[in-house]
């Protein structure tokens, strides 16, 4: 667990991160979202300590970071970064071993280790004795993501992970990433200025502006239950899609009797269940003509649902 | 004599050759390693204290303007004459493009990728040796390439210093008019250059990424350079000699030492520029100098006794084509003025106010012509204009200021100067080739340099300095169209010389006595 308290950054005079405080917890995704300038990789540079704090404590599971060494504290943090951040002149093996080696790992449990995480992240393990400059964006972007989970560190933090992705990669990778069972005992800070990919990835969403936290919930809330105007006009662009997105078949059935929306699905070889979302499920319904009542009921269902969170 | 070829001369003189090939590596190796451990930490240093890299890549960018030779000068006092003054010049030549390329090279590694290292717990040494020294390696062999290409070339200039190296088949060959020996020493002095630049773009290719390999690159070079130390030298003498490269190779120089005194002085071979300093300098014990040198007087040398008359006296006279003498009718009468107006004392005299009371040659000329009533003001300059060249050392230059104060003054000629020409050849071609139209020459030099008679002919001529004048004045109107006009009066002939306070020690006064005190 991550606990942030009133930490503070200025640049000549130039407040960039003015007392924020928040906490992310365990087998959390914690996303701060903003545009450019609002502090959000400041904020969690501060949290390796790249970028010292002016004021304010970071502990991490109870313990200031200033306490630990600082080689020490970085290498029980995983790290990635918008650029790769892949050493130019190491081969792609050589890049995934740099932590473990710091650490003095036996070869054997470093190539375990990378075969595992390269399977997960569907890489091949020819690509191993390559350089980064001979690999895909996409395939650069996942050996970074290996990179920082081989130590199974207790906390990772990601800048602007897949902000230079295409849209299709960028999903495959989303798809994979939500996947990895390593998150599950991690506590994880993301920083994106993608709003979709926030309510993608984010379990809990913090919104900033001009150094400030202004609003921190989970996506649902941010949508349904905005702090102020900047919040809501925030997602105003997006909020058709994000609607229903943040809803899931199950928030329905709590109030409609939809079931015979999802059973059918069920049964065939779809993957619609209680947790695909309303987007989901739409989209599936809205591929066969023949499924047109039930896109209608679903849609129905959807609205009156929309009408109680609003109101 | 048969004109000897390239090849003969490169086979006979294979030994010197390869001796001065494996000094010449020495030199640049010793200088490159010394200027590698010098110059990659002071190029870490600045890339990390940006406010001293202005101030020290501009200290190594000064340094790199001084001319070498006087870099060389400078060294004497501090370092003596030998290796030391010439490594050290040669690790100031190099240290400016190994510092400014590592500056470059590790500045310029991405923040990117150095925020990836530091993220990931890297230390500040960790980072430099396994990220940031790595990365900049290609930039910084390129400054060691650049460096070890300037080194080949300016360790041919080691020689002036007496430290060896293909610089002595080079200017030995420009002072004894032999194209072989010049080539003998620039065309493996050009090889050296190429090969080493291309070594190292070969292992540059090699992408060694991992310090150790470095480690082994550096031991070899390392090993090259301390070869040169414990290379087998000829054991020296008591007394430390220096020679200038033409005594070195004339008849009337060591090689007469050699054959008739039975002397083996085992001597450094040295510029005559540098040579005076480095006896007054307590550098050297014996140097070959010429009799008529102000400095034997200002540093208080002792010329020895040639007692077996093997440095024959020879006279100075200037030397022009026949055809420039008709195209300028009035030239001959005036150049002639000076004749027999000079005469050893006169001119000793005339060094010494240059070489140690640093009047200017002008002035000491000026003063010369006036005390014999010879000086006029520069008149009207508009009937053509001649070329006076001189070779580079105080007598000559004097000797061209006297020429061009009375051409000026007595017709209506302009004159133009080209002093301190390189030696006896390149003022000799540059009268062959108009370049420039009149030098002063010396009988004896234009007899054993320039014209290369046998040994009959030259036991023959010697005798006497008339009998050297006619015949080369004969030969040279024959042979080159080049007149020798009337000899202006002194005397010139090779010496060797000590410090007197040693001679007068020792109880040497002449050659011969120098010979049985060192062997003694």
């Amino acid at each position: 667990m991550i606990k942030v308290d009133a930490i503070s950054k200025n640049y000549a005079e130039k407040s960039v991160v003015d007392t924020i405080s928040f906490e992310a917890h365990n087998q959390e995704i914690l996303i701060l979202l903003g545009t450019s300038g609002c502090g959000k990789t400041t904020t969690l540079k501060m949290i390796n300590r790249l970028i010292e704090t002016d004021t304010g404590d970071i502990l991490i599971d109870g313990q200031n970071i200033r306490d630990k060494k600082i080689e020490d504290l970085r290498m029980g943090i995983g790290f990635i970064m918008q650029n790769t951040g892949l050493f130019p002149h190491y081969t792609i093996q050589e890049n995934i071993a740099t932590v473990p080696k710091l650490l003095k790992w036996d070869k054997k449990h470093i190539q375990n280790r990378t075969n595992e995480l390269m399977h997960k992240l569907h890489l091949s393990t020819d690509i191993l004795v390559r350089y980064p400059h001979e690999l895909s964006g996409g395939q650069q972007q996942r050996v970074g993501i290996i990179r920082a989970l081989i130590a199974n560190t207790p906390v990772l933090l990601m800048d602007e992970p897949f902000g230079a992705l295409d849209n299709i990669t960028k999903s495959e990778i989303h798809t994979a990433f939500k996947s990895l069972d390593e998150l599950k005992n991690k506590t994880t800070i993301l920083v994106t200025h993608d709003v979709q990919e926030a309510f993608e990835l984010g379990h809990r969403i913090a919104l900033m502006d001009k150094g400030k936290i202004l609003q921190i919930g989970t996506p649902k809330e941010m949508i349904y239950r905005p702090k102020n105007d900047f919040v809501s006009n925030f997602f105003a662009s997006n909020r058709l899609l994000l609607e229903h997105k943040v809803t899931t078949l199950a928030d329905l059935e709590k109030m409609f009797h939809i079931q015979d929306i999802i059973q059918p699905s069920l049964s065939a070889q779809s993957s619609l269940s209680a947790q695909s979302t309303v987007w989901s499920a739409l989209q599936h319904l809205s591929t066969d003509k023949h499924d047109f009542d039930r896109y209608e009921k679903l849609s129905k269902a959807f609205a009156a649902y929309r009408k109680m969170q609003i109101t | 004599m048969m004109k000897q070829n390239f090849w003969t001369f490169v086979v006979e003189q294979h030994e010197k050759l390869f001796m001065q090939v494996i000094q010449h590596l020495g030199l640049t190796f010793s200088s490159l390693l010394l200027a590698i451990i010098v110059g990659i930490p002071l190029g870490i240093l600045i890339s990390r204290k940006e406010k001293l890299a202005h101030f020290i890549l501009g200290t190594a960018g000064i340094l790199q303007t001084i001319p070498s030779i006087a870099l060389l000068g400078f060294m004497i006092p501090f370092f003596g004459i030998g290796a030391i003054p010439a490594i050290v010049a040669l690790l100031i030549y190099a240290l400016l493009p190994i510092i400014r390329n590592t500056y470059t090279g590790i500045t310029g590694v991405s923040t990117n990728v150095m925020e990836a290292g530091k993220a990931m717990g890297m230390n500040s040494r960790q980072l430099l040796f396994k990220v940031q020294f790595p990365l900049a390696m290609p930039v910084i062999i390129a400054g060691i390439r650049t460096a070890t290409v300037i080194n080949v070339g300016v360790a041919t200039l080691a020689s002036f210093v007496g430290a060896g190296g293909l610089g002595e088949f080079i200017f030995g060959g420009i002072s004894l008019n032999n194209s072989n020996m010049i080539l003998a020493g620039a065309i493996p002095a050009a090889f050296l250059a190429i090969f080493l630049d291309q070594t190292i773009a070969f292992l540059q290719g090699l992408k060694f990424r991992n310090l150790n390999q470095w480690r082994v690159i550096g031991s070899l070079i390392t090993i090259i350079a301390l070869a040169y130390y414990f290379w087998p030298t000829p054991t020296s003498n008591k007394l430390k000699a220096g020679f200038t490269p033409e005594f070195m190779g004339r008849q009337d120089g060591d090689l007469g030492l050699r054959a008739i005194y039975g002397l083996y002085m085992n001597p450094k071979i040295i510029s005559d520029a540098i040579m005076y300093k480095a006896i007054h300098e307590d550098q050297l014990d014996v140097i070959s100098g010429y009799s008529t040198d102000g400095r034997i007087k200002a540093f208080n040398l002792k010329v020895l006794e040639d007692d077996k008359k093997i440095f024959p006296p020879y006279y100075a006279a200037p030397i022009i084509k026949s055809k420039t003498l008709l195209k300028y009718p009035d030239l001959e009468p005036v150049i002639d003025l000076l004749a027999g107006k000079i005469n050893d004392s006169l001119m000793t005299e005339m060094n010494y106010k240059t070489d140690f009371l640093q009047q200017t040659p002008e002035k000491v000329a000026q003063d010369f012509l006036k005390s014999i009533h010879l000086y006029k003001e520069a008149g009207l300059r508009n009937a053509g204009k001649i070329r006076i060249g001189t070779k580079i050392f105080g007598e000559q230059y004097i000797l061209a200021a006297l020429y061009k104060m009375l051409i000026e003054g007595h017709t209506s000629y302009a004159v133009e100067t080209k002093t301190g020409l390189g030696g006896t050849k390149i003022c000799f071609d540059a009268l062959v080739n108009d370049a420039i139209d009149l030098y002063p020459e010396y009988t004896g030099t234009g007899l054993l340099v320039l014209l290369n008679p046998t040994e009959e002919n030259i036991k023959e001529v010697t005798q006497n300095p008339e009998k050297t004048y006619h015949y080369v004045q004969q030969e040279f109107k024959n042979k080159y169209g080049i007149q020798w006009l009337k000899p202006i009066g002194f005397n010139n002939a090779y010496a060797l010389m000590m410090r007197n306070k040693d001679a007068h020690d020792q109880r040497i006064k002449s050659i011969s006595d120098l010979k049985a005190y060192l062997s003694y």
